[in-house]
């Protein structure tokens, strides 16, 4: 089974296809942030067991120990996640103010709107 | 609101445990995991809850929303306030061993003030965005 | 102080930006402070272009960590150029800013409007000027999430969706940018871009610095908006705020163009990005190919402000095209048009964003003979136009010119008749405006329009005249886009 060695990569990989694909092919707007967290989510596991040291333990300094997993991408990560949590929050108050503008959250609703629109300016 | 007794009593016990250990750590997280963005998350979520039993009114006349506003603009300004004040003190932004005499006195000063300030700002942020969302569906109910 | 101007670019916006909140109730006094920080970062990005002019480079080192270790703000005569494009940008927009946000954002918003463009500009700024690959990062969501709300704030409800979308694309933008970030730390175990530069070749012939390459590679491409992943652009450009637009269009997609000259030439390095990897021949069709359609699709707009967004697209193509020369003449008209297009496409912004303030919109159909009622801003327009197609004496004209230098000098004869005949695709468009507004009658039911506001005209005369006179005293975007084009060609 030595093409599931590393299967942290596969689960990063099926996470962000999953992701990837409910970005694309859902119309509801809701289920695009969900998707696009999922697929950032992905990304933050790949990080974090990028810095996972064999036999190391968490980077707090303790009398006798010396292996550490590397703090650094722990950091990165804890970043990146607030990022995430502010995109989410952009995303959601953009579907709300959708919602309250056009009585939809579905994209192809939302766009059949537009084009009556059009046609009658 | 009354028929949710056990709620109401779970929730009275719960948030001042909640509030406490956010501020346990916030102020820990200089020696041991944890810091300001946890414990503000951990601080809104008292919030948060206090909310859901009690409703939106009854925490925003604790916790006007005005003042939140506030609140994420100062814990933001105290950050950069300490990095600009290290330029001043004669170091590069950020630079917290110049703050005091003893470069490790400095750095511990910086690190809590700096901490404190991330804490202030995602509770802050955390407790506004609940409000903005919270706020929106009661004024469609309406 | 002199030695802290690095951070002081990037630190005063982001200072003001908190303090703008304590201003919510006075939107005048709102205004007249966001005006202030964004001169003195003008002033600040001025002088650090002055420093490194000689070809100096600064490196300052936050919270005293040395580089590579802690985060590196690294200032050569490349981002000292593109930090003076953003932060000139910024500056002269902010008098327009007065009179056509209090008309086009409600006034209790206006102090959380300028908070989140302070916040758009200092992510930018950070952007162009920190030397470490996370950071860049972070910035790129910084000014990303403060331009989702600013276009967000647009009169018409569909700016709302085409935020939104901008929102996923450039979110799946930034992801890519990201992983391949991941995948570099990975294999160097370094952040810093100076090391990355001189750890990289040793690992460089691996599936994951490819698979990384390709990662950021696509990533800021998306939100440079090359063709053809454009998508998100034309709308959120037509329904943000007319402020907005100008902002946006002459600084967003090029400090993202910056990050890719960045990665592919002083990162990856020449070598590697154009010799083991065809970039060369992926950029090139890619950009012609975006030169050409959104040309054409620009013509067939409706709607003026649409047309320039795809005019905008169309104008990144050339930049791409000077790129994917791979010569250092072809990076001097890269540099050179990120600089002349701003100013231009500003100027032609702010012109439409008069005309929004005077008539509520930008329909051909509503500009009909309204150069005669608006004869101060139409001019304007007709000289952001002439220096858009490139005519002879405007700055537009300067960077068609070392383009052409760049096609010939590289043996791509067939490039130099399409960058001519593509120049008649923007007369067409460019025509069809000034036909209108000059030759048409104005409607019999059509109300009354008198000329835009000095605020409003001064600002939009400034980037006019400065594309006239970076057309005939090319001293200082040339010095700067040659210096810079060489600096990139050497590596780190």
């Amino acid at each position: 089974m030595e093409w599931l060695g590393l299967f942290n990569y596969w689960v990063v990989v099926v996470l962000m296809m999953t992701g990837f694909y409910v970005v694309i092919a859902q119309g509801n707007l809701i289920k695009k942030i969900v998707g696009l967290n999922i697929f950032q989510t992905s990304v933050f596991i790949f990080y974090i067991s990028l810095s996972k040291l064999e036999g190391g333990t968490a980077p707090i300094y303790v009398e006798g120990i010396t292996a550490y997993s590397n703090p650094l991408p722990h950091v990165l990560i804890l970043t990146a996640i607030v990022v995430g949590v502010a995109l989410t929050a952009v995303g959601l108050a953009l579907a709300v103010r959708i919602h309250e503008a056009y009585g939809s959250i579905e994209e192809d609703e939302i766009q059949a709107q537009d084009e009556e629109d059009a046609r009658n300016t | 609101m009354s028929p949710h007794i056990v709620l109401r009593v779970g929730a009275k016990v719960l948030i001042p445990v909640i509030l406490l250990f956010a501020l346990y750590i916030q102020f820990h997280g200089e020696y041991s995991p944890g810091g300001g963005f946890q414990a503000g998350i951990i601080f809104a979520a008292a919030l948060v809850l206090y909310t859901l039993i009690f409703g939106l009114d009854a925490v925003q006349r604790a916790v006007p929303p005005v003042a939140v506003h506030l609140l994420s603009a100062v814990g933001a300004l105290l950050y950069i306030g300490v990095g600009v004040w290290a330029m001043f003190a004669g170091g590069n932004f950020l630079e917290y061993k110049v703050l005091a005499a003893d470069p490790h006195l400095g750095e511990t000063m910086g690190i809590i003030l700096i901490e404190l300030g991330v804490g202030i700002t995602v509770g802050a942020v955390v407790i506004s965005l609940f409000y903005s969302f919270a706020g929106r569906t009661r004024e469609q109910e309406n | 102080m002199i030695d802290h101007l690095p951070a002081l670019q990037v630190v005063l916006p982001l200072l003001a930006a908190p303090l703008l909140l304590f201003m919510v109730r006075w939107p005048t006094l709102a205004w007249a402070f966001t005006t202030a920080v964004a001169w003195a970062t003008f002033f600040v990005a001025a002088l650090l272009l002055e420093q490194v002019w000689g070809g100096a480079v600064i490196s300052y080192a936050h919270g005293g960590w040395e580089p590579p270790f802690g985060i590196e703000y690294r200032v050569d005569t490349v981002n000292a150029f593109v930090l003076l494009i953003i932060a000139g940008i910024s500056a002269i927009v902010m008098p327009f800013a007065r009179d056509s946000v209090e008309q086009e954002v409600d006034s209790n918003r206006i102090a959380w409007f300028y908070s989140a463009f302070l916040l758009a500009n200092a992510g930018l700024l950070g952007i162009a000027i920190t030397g470490d690959a996370f950071n860049i990062f972070v910035f790129f969501e910084i000014s990303a999430i403060a331009s989702y709300a600013l276009i967000a704030m647009g009169r018409d409800r569909r700016a709302l969706l085409s935020s939104f979308n901008y929102l996923i694309m450039g979110t799946i933008g930034t992801t890519f940018l990201l992983i391949g970030i991941g995948f570099m730390y990975m294999m160097t175990g370094t952040l810093n871009l100076a090391d990355l530069a001189e750890r990289l070749p040793e690992v460089r012939d691996t599936t994951t610095i490819r698979a990384a390459f390709a990662f950021i590679a696509v990533g800021v491409s998306l939100k440079l908006a090359l063709f053809p992943l454009h998508l998100w652009l034309p709308n959120a450009y037509t329904y943000a705020p007319s402020m907005v637009t100008v902002f946006l269009s002459a600084t967003a997609t090029k400090v993202a163009i910056y990050v890719l000259l960045r990665f592919f030439y002083s990162v990856f390095g020449a070598e590697f990005s154009f010799g083991e990897l065809p970039m060369d021949h992926v950029l090139m069709p890619l950009a012609l190919l975006g030169i050409l359609l959104p040309s054409i699709v620009a013509i067939f707009q409706d709607d003026v402000k649409r047309m320039l967004a795809y005019s905008s697209v169309a104008q990144v193509g050339y930049i791409i095209l000077g790129i994917s020369f791979a010569t250092t003449l072809g990076l001097t008209a890269s540099m050179l048009h990120l600089f002349n297009h701003a100013i231009t496409k500003a100027a032609l912004f702010m012109a439409l964003g008069a005309i929004v303030y005077q008539i509520g919109g930008t329909q051909l159909t509503r500009m009909a003979g309204i150069a005669r009622d608006m004869p101060w801003t139409m001019a304007a327009f007709v000289i952001g136009g002439l220096s858009l197609i490139g005519v002879p004496l405007t700055a537009g004209f300067i960077t068609k010119w070392y383009l052409l230098l760049a096609a010939l000098d590289s043996g791509y004869w067939p490039i130099a008749v399409f960058l001519l005949a593509t120049s008649l695709l923007a007369v067409i468009y460019i025509w069809r405006v000034v036909e209108v507004a000059y030759f048409r009658e104005r409607p019999a039911d059509a109300p009354v329009v008198s000329e835009a506001p000095l605020a409003l005209l001064l600002p939009t005369w400034t980037l006019a005249l400065a594309s006239i006179l970076f057309g005939i005293y090319t001293a200082l975007p040339v010095g700067a886009a040659s210096r810079a084009a060489t600096i990139l060609m050497g590596g780190y």
